[in-house]
């Protein structure tokens, strides 16, 4: 017998560990000085109210799917992939080699062969701490933070020592050429002279997280792979029972991981600087964590949380530039979300269980 | 490289390796109970800037060191409120610790001074400056153990002398007390010590909170003594460089201090030396920065010797009914 219903554990509970970590962030900004309900109206003033915050909103939020996806399907093979933001980092390199030295005619086939980069350098990026969990046995929480720095230091390596050209001063990588520049929302929506969308980030990557979505989706619910993915996360001695090889799928599962991750950078580095430039990731593969906590490793639970941060970070800036509040609330409020629906997830589950434990024994 | 320089660069290595190894012994005493801990980071980093304001605003190193080892703690507190009372996920609860300290430091720091998220340079008694031990003056003039005792042991601030006796120390408490033999099997074997009478819960608690003192110690040295002052991310991943360091010692004292002093010496050759021309070889100074991290992996991977985790780390403790 399950414990609570299936709605309770995949809503209520989340849910209620929102409000807990929303109830803690207002107290911090009263603590600071300021009241919560005015940096809340201001933040969905600036962040959804006008088609450009929403703009900035959907960039943000193409970031999260990527990572959010990317973290969820370690998860569901109780693997915890915390090198989401080195996999992006090497993503990136990916999409740079590609655009830079592949002569690209149109930007549909260059955002095709860009993203086969950006997955196959992160995928390749993730397969290395995953050999070593799979074969050697060497804790991949471990091996990808250790991954995050090396990436860090390659990324600056290759950037200050051969992608910069002569005479720049900054590290970042020659402007990709004007044929791989990706539409953004207002080449795509607005009508000629409208301001719809104007100047704001989202571009074409956004539907391709979309696509990410379902495609994991599928393969996590409705293929073979997928089932061995869960079986593998369930129980490693029933999976291997069942003839399930886990260093088989801890492999490719960090394969499609890592592939994901790296996918987050068409967004920033084709979709937004057009170059390669240093730590253009800005911490989406951590927030990747909190979003596939907050999710349930659920691709729509990942989309509506990728939503909520990526309103989180717009509004943040938009609060950044008008009130005294630094940006860093929001790091705050993600490491709040991170503990309540992560760490802490017991503290609101347990009463949660006795409760329904409780009200179906006065019903029988 | 003559003789001054030496000297040189190894004083600044001890300078560098006092935080990795607080932090790292630190890692030591939770992981060695079971609890990972991958949150070192974000301790330090609240240490370093609750000592710095605390020293800012009373003038006193001391009362700021205090400050910096009650922000650690109650970090520590979280953690273990999480991975050992509600039975969570100990590498989230830490992921989340990070960003914690990471975001509510520069959120204090910019209510607290509005100067961008830093606290106010620290001056004259709000800093730990060095010790100059006996007779340095003096037998500076010895040849090579002359300057060898006069700029590299002494002249260094209270909290690196401390962070060195803190090696011999952990070693005795770990392997020579009861209170160190339970806290290791508590690691290993929680159902053992549950059996025998002792509070698994009591013993791990403390070795979180001996854990949030160590990481105080190491975020206050790095805000008030090798810097005057907390900036924001200050820390610049020392705690996961002395996470590193504690699989490179394989959760040994003495390992930690060598794995220590490797990974500040590296730290201060590249800080000393941008590229090192090795006779027609260039190492680039990415590969120093990006050294710790590799050689913990080759560790972890057990091609050179077997790092091999306490038995019981990672998991809740469960009691029997």
């Amino acid at each position: 017998m399950d414990k609570m219903p299936a709605w309770a554990d995949a809503v209520l509970v989340p849910l209620i560990s929102l409000l807990l970590a929303a109830i803690l962030s207002a107290l911090v900004i009263l603590a600071i000085g300021e009241s919560p309900a005015e940096a809340l109206s201001l933040m969905i003033e600036g962040a959804l109210m006008r088609s450009t915050g929403w703009g900035y909103t959907l960039y943000y939020t193409t970031n999260f799917i990527f990572t959010g996806l990317a973290v969820s399907v370690a998860f569901h093979a109780r693997l915890f992939n915390i090198g989401g933001e080195g996999q992006a980092t090497l993503g990136g390199l990916g999409v740079a080699l590609v655009v830079l030295y592949l002569p690209w005619p149109h930007w549909t086939l260059a955002l095709v062969g860009a993203s086969l980069g950006a997955a196959a350098f992160g995928a390749l990026w993730a397969v290395i701490p995953a050999y070593l969990q799979a074969k050697r046995g060497s804790h991949i929480v471990i091996t990808t933070i250790m991954f995050n720095f090396i990436a860090a230091a390659l990324l600056n390596y290759v950037l200050v020592n051969l992608l910069k050209p002569a005479g720049a001063m900054d590290p970042a990588s020659p402007l990709f050429p004007p044929a791989t520049h990706l539409p953004t929302f207002q080449d795509m929506f607005a009508p000629e002279g409208s301001t719809l969308f104007r100047g704001a980030l989202a571009n074409i990557t956004f539907f391709l997280a979309l696509i990410a979505s379902v495609a994991v989706w599928l393969l996590i619910w409705r293929t073979r792979l997928g089932y061995e993915i869960r079986a593998l996360g369930h129980s490693e001695s029933a999976a291997r029972y069942a003839g399930i090889s886990p260093v088989r799928i801890i492999i490719v599962t960090m394969l499609i991981s890592g592939g994901l991750s790296g996918l987050m950078a068409v967004n920033t580095t084709m979709g937004e600087s057009e170059r390669l430039v240093m730590n253009a990731t800005e911490g989406a593969g951590f927030i990747g964590i909190a979003v596939a906590l907050m999710g349930r490793n659920h691709p729509v639970g990942v989309l509506l949380a990728a939503i909520l941060f990526g309103f989180l970070y717009q509004g943040g800036a938009e609060l950044a530039l008008w009130t005294g509040i630094p940006r860093e609330l929001i790091v705050v409020i993600q490491a709040l979300v991170i503990l309540f629906t992560g760490a802490l997830d017991n503290m609101v589950r347990t009463p949660l269980e006795k409760l329904f434990l409780a009200m179906r024994k006065g019903k029988a | 490289m003559d003789f001054p320089t030496l000297l040189q660069v190894l004083d600044s290595t001890v300078r560098l390796a006092t935080p990795l190894l607080l932090a790292c012994l630190a890692g030591l005493f939770s992981e060695r109970a079971g609890i990972f801990d991958i949150g070192l980071e974000g301790k330090m980093l609240m240490a370093a800037f609750f000592s710095a304001a605390v020293a800012a605003m009373t003038g006193s190193v001391w009362l700021g060191l205090l400050a910096g080892i009650a922000g650690s703690m109650a970090l520590s507190g979280i953690h273990g409120l999480a991975s050992i009372t509600f039975r969570g996920n100990q590498l989230i609860s830490g992921v989340a610790i990070n960003f914690l300290a990471a975001g509510l430091t520069v959120l204090i720091a910019q209510h607290w001074f509005s100067q961008g998220g830093r606290t106010p340079s620290l001056i004259g008694a709000g800093r730990f400056t060095g010790i100059t031990l006996p007779f340095a003056e003096s037998l500076s003039t010895i040849p090579i153990l002359g300057p060898i005792y006069s700029e590299l042991i002494s002249g260094h601030s209270i909290l690196v002398y401390v962070a060195f006796a803190c090696v011999p120390l952990t070693w005795w408490v770990l392997y020579r007390t009861r209170f160190g033999l339970r806290l290791r099997a508590v690691g290993e074997a929680p159902e053992a010590v549950d059996t025998a009478g002792v509070s698994v819960i009591g013993l791990r608690y403390a070795a979180v909170a001996i854990c949030g003192l160590l990481c105080g110690l190491a975020g206050a040295y790095l805000a008030t003594g090798l810097q005057a002052g907390f900036v924001k991310d200050m820390t610049a991943g020392r705690g996961y460089i002395a996470l590193a360091a504690l699989i490179f010692a394989k959760w040994r004292p003495w390992y930690a201090l060598w794995a220590c002093l490797l990974f500040g010496l590296l730290q201060a050759v590249a800080l000393r030396y941008q590229n090192i021309d090795l006779g027609g070889v260039v190492i680039p100074v990415q590969v120093m920065d990006a050294l710790p991290y590799i050689l913990t992996v080759i560790i972890l991977a057990g091609f050179v010797g077997k790092a091999i985790p306490p038995r019981a780390g990672g998991e809740p403790y469960v009691k029997e009914r």
